[in-house]
């Protein structure tokens, strides 16, 4: 399998801390790949690194035999990069559609995207003219996702998407991603194992800033003691 | 130099910082030792009117020291309680007669007009962003020197007010008499209330001085120091911080004012020029950067440094604005009235480059970052 | 209680603010003439706030940079437009009022263009090195502040200068028994006109879409692949070009103006962006009218109390609503 996204031995630090003691990752191209980790364990950090948003120390970051490492934001979004923040990142004083339109490369839509985005998610076509503040938290996760896929891109990162939702709205989630991973790569980190499950292909264990495990995620759904070993370790903590 | 000197010198870094460390402390106990026997080193009148500023200042920068250096935010409202002590003292000498019962009640009613209004701007826009409370401080200032302007019955307006402090404090009083019923001299110095007030400006604000010292040094400069640095992290640990904020600003404030009451007992006169104009906030601004914010001692070496600049970068300037009396601009740009212009200039690269200060820096703390 | 709220919101919310404080107004001034010319000036003086206050506040909103040298900005057009107008006096009191009314747009022209240029000096050299620093950033902007009304003072001088009016611009307009002076209108139109090309730009082009987005979140624009370094001198050099805007428009009107001019008019533009709230052009416009509403109005009712009273207006606005009174939706 080739890695369309290759991380070699990464370390990040933020101000005075040291948060990525050399983050090593490859991400195959196509299908869901997870990154699982407790609180604190550096998941947000690696992904905010790939993206630019904080600049590794030392280490490499490849995207398509690409070091992007010491690219701005940007310009690695440019490249084909998504990325949905833990927080979501909807600009709330801006409608659904220029939420949507400022992620349009030229400012106009594909109708072909447009028209999956809004077979996935009807609200958006729902709430089209309103001001994104008003939406509930499950249409602000939509709207984010919406938002990474209306362009083509090749890999989306996303931060734990399912972060306080409803069970209902989760399975939604579910079947949206298993559809935008027919074309897109995406990297998902994620603290509900349930959810990483239905989707992931495979996983990666991040603890104290480093990798701890890497392999399918058929092989960790079925065995238990691993399970009970790496997620004791990575969910049982809070 | 051998090499294994070289080695050593290199193997501890920490030892230097010490040794910045005794070179400041050093500095700042030379400059309180000439002030407090500037009458007797320095006779003639300009001197002593130097080093009597320079206590002033000392208190009002280094107060103004204890808001910027220990807690970040900044305020441009420090000349605002300066003035208000000088001017409430001033008013109350000015209609009550020379007395020192004018003095106790001016300057108590000026500490606390500076208290209150402290504590309602603190309350008011503390607990929004920092930036907010430098843009109300300053529009508060502002208001402040216009009333003082307006209100010319009370203030004197432009002008300001003249009048007399008490007579223990007039060159004619004699603290000593010989035999002849002349005054006594020291080392040639005339004993006389002159000397006297100098005393009373020198001895309030060294009290002053140490005092702040003392606070930096105390659990609550302590806790001031951690909401500077995370406030976030102060704020979760459980420290009201716009509580704390707004304490240091009401003591900063009180302070500004104690030293405004000295300013004004010293001149004789107080007006928006010597007391509450943007300039005198200025000054405080470019004396506690110089000096170095968060370090208290910083205040005195800014103070000395900016003061004496004061005095000879325009005579400096005077030589080169002749010397290229030919040349356009050049000449208005040296024109000692412009020596702002170049304090400024050195303003912005010290805050690039030494934020920290001269202080800040020799001691390896303080500033901000 | 909680009707009638919703009935205020309603009829326009906080915009009805400037409306209350003009029927209050005209009730205490009693005299309607009055009250007319005093409404003119207040929102002619709050149209050239407004233009010294917009930039401060997008730039600001976008960048979290709070600029204390922005009244340079309003000096330096000033002065510009000063020297302008006086450079080409027998155009400003030719008989042609178009001769006339081309000086001035020259003049305003100059200025603003001096203020781009400048705006972009200050963000590259003075304000880029200090962001997301607070503290440095307000030092170092005062700091150039000072440099900045030193050089001005070195240019033009310590004495007030004259501004000439142009011809066609002079004197008044009378309706029945109300006079309005010309030059009023003109600012009030000219502010208005601004006011309508920025509310354009920001929403319905691309540019004013990624800065609203920017004022918002800028990590989020910068990850959607627009460099936001770019669209910060963009709007730096803009709000800038404003202010000079403002003051070249200030001078004319003043009509004699000093090196104190910036020093003044920044504690008004201070009060507006605070009252407004900072990030949004409709705070700044509604700040702006306000205070120079109340200005006109507190300056002829009570004299010695005109700027006291907008500090006044700012503390009451500020206990009521922290954060202005129509600051930009954050998140």
């Amino acid at each position: 399998m080739n890695a369309i996204l290759r991380l070699d031995d990464v370390h990040t630090d933020i101000g005075q801390y040291h948060i990525l003691h050399g983050v090593s990752l490859d991400v195959p191209e196509g299908g869901v790949h997870v990154l699982l980790g407790r609180n604190g364990a550096g998941k947000t950090t690696t992904l905010r690194t790939i993206m630019g948003l904080w600049r590794a120390r030392r280490g490499t970051i490849i995207f398509r035999e690409r070091v992007i490492t010491a690219m701005r934001t940007p310009d690695i979004s440019r490249l084909g990069i998504a990325y949905v923040p833990e927080n979501m990142g909807i600009f709330g004083g801006l409608t659904i559609e220029e939420n949507m339109r400022l992620a349009t490369a030229n400012g106009s839509f594909d109708k072909g995207r447009l028209d999956r985005v809004m077979a996935l998610f009807p609200a958006m076509e729902k709430f089209w003219g309103k001001q994104a503040y008003a939406l509930s938290g499950g249409q602000k996760q939509m709207l984010a996702i919406s938002r990474a896929i209306i362009e083509k891109r090749d890999v989306i990162l996303i931060d734990e998407p399912t972060k306080g939702l409803a069970p209902s709205i989760i399975r939604a989630m579910i079947d949206a991603f298993r559809d935008i991973a027919r074309d897109t790569t995406i990297l998902l980190v994620e603290q509900n194992f349930l959810f990483a499950k239905a989707l992931g292909s495979t996983v990666a264990v991040i603890d104290d800033g480093r990798i701890v495990h890497r392999g399918g995620m058929a092989e960790l759904a079925a065995d238990t003691a691993l399970q009970t070993r790496l997620l004791s370790l990575s969910l049982e903590a809070h | 130099m051998t090499a294994a000197t070289l080695e050593t010198a290199a193997a501890t870094p920490a030892r230097r910082i010490p040794m910045g460390r005794a070179i400041v402390y050093g500095v700042v106990l030379a400059i309180g030792l000439v002030l407090a026997t500037a009458p007797f080193l320095f006779p003639d009148v300009r001197s002593q009117e130097v080093a009597a500023r320079i206590c002033i200042f000392i208190v009002l920068v280094a107060s103004y020291d204890l808001l910027i250096g220990y807690t970040g935010i900044v305020s441009f409202a420090h000349t605002m309680f300066f003035g208000l002590g000088a001017y409430a003292t001033a008013i109350a000498l000015k209609t009550m007669g020379p007395g020192f019962d004018a003095i106790l009640l001016g300057g108590a009613l000026g500490v606390l007009a500076a208290l209150v209004l402290a504590i309602l701007i603190g309350l008011l826009s503390l607990r929004v962003k920092a930036i907010f409370f430098a843009m109300v401080t300053l529009a508060a200032a502002s208001v402040m020197l216009v009333l003082a302007s307006q209100l010319s019955d009370f203030t004197g307006g432009e002008d300001g007010i003249t009048y007399d402090i008490p007579r223990f404090f007039a060159p004619a009083n004699k603290l000593f008499e010989d035999a002849d019923g002349k005054v006594v001299r020291l080392f040639g110095v005339a004993l006389n209330g002159r000397l006297a007030l100098y005393y009373f400006v020198f001895v309030t604000a060294l009290v002053l001085f140490v005092l702040m010292l003392r606070i930096v040094r105390s659990p609550l400069g302590t806790v001031l120091e951690a909401i500077r640095e995370n406030e976030m992290r102060a704020e979760a640990i459980g420290y009201r911080v716009v509580a704390y904020r707004t304490a240091i600003f009401c003591i900063a404030a009180v302070i500004a004012a104690i030293a405004g009451i000295l300013r004004a007992v010293w001149l004789k006169y107080t007006g928006p020029e010597v007391a509450l104009s943007f300039a005198i906030m200025i000054d405080i601004l470019l004396m506690v950067v110089i000096g170095g914010m968060g370090t208290i001692v910083g205040a005195v070496i800014g103070v000395v440094i900016m003061t004496l600049a004061q005095f000879y970068l325009k005579d400096l300037m005077e030589v080169a604005a002749h010397a290229t009396a030919d040349v356009p601009l050049l000449p208005d740009l040296l024109n000692p009235e412009r020596w702002l212009l170049w304090l400024g200039v050195l303003f912005i690269l010290l805050v690039y480059f030494f934020p920290a200060g001269i202080a800040g820096t020799l001691i390896g703390k303080g500033g901000h970052k | 209680m909680k009707a009638l709220s919703a009935n205020i919101e309603r009829f326009g919310g906080v915009y009805l603010l400037p409306v209350a404080l003009a029927v209050i107004a005209f009730v205490l001034i009693a005299q309607p003439s009055t009250w007319v010319t005093l409404t003119v000036a207040g929102l002619a003086m709050g149209m050239m706030i407004f233009l010294m206050a917009s930039g401060l506040s997008l730039i600001f909103g976008l960048m979290d940079v709070l600029n204390f040298g922005h009244s340079a900005f309003v000096s330096f057009g000033a002065f510009v437009a000063a020297s302008v107008l006086a450079a080409m006096a027998s155009w400003v009191h030719g008989e042609s009022a178009a001769l006339n009314l081309l000086a001035l747009m020259l003049a305003i022209a100059a200025a603003t263009a001096l203020g781009a240029a400048l705006g972009w000096f200050f963000e590259r050299v003075i304000v880029k090195p200090v962001y997301k620093d607070h503290l440095r950033q307000i030092l170092i902007t005062m700091g150039a502040l000072i440099v900045a009304e030193q050089l001005i003072l070195a240019i033009w001088g310590g004495v007030p200068i004259p501004v000439p009016r142009p011809r066609v611009l002079e004197g008044s307009v009378v309706i029945g028994n109300v006079a309005i002076e010309t030059y009023r209108i003109f600012a009030f139109v000219l502010g208005a006109l601004v006011y309508a090309a920025l509310h354009l730009v920001l929403n319905r082009t691309r540019v004013g879409l990624l800065i609203r987005a920017g004022v918002e979140n800028r990590e989020m624009v910068e990850a959607l692949g627009f460099r936001i370094d770019r669209l910060f001198i963009a709007v730096f050099m803009a709000g800038s070009a404003l202010a000079a805007m403002g003051g070249a428009m200030w001078a004319g009107y003043q009509s004699l103006i000093t090196p104190a001019l910036g020093a003044e008019l920044m504690i008004l533009v201070f009060i507006v962006v605070i009252i407004g709230g900072l990030g949004s052009i409709e705070g700044s416009l509604l700040g702006a009218i306000m205070v120079g509403l109340v200005a006109n109005y507190v300056a002829f009712l009570f004299p010695k109390m005109a700027l006291a009273s907008n500090m006044i207006l700012m503390m009451a606005i500020l206990l009521w609503r922290p954060f202005g009174l129509k600051p930009a939706v954050k998140g």
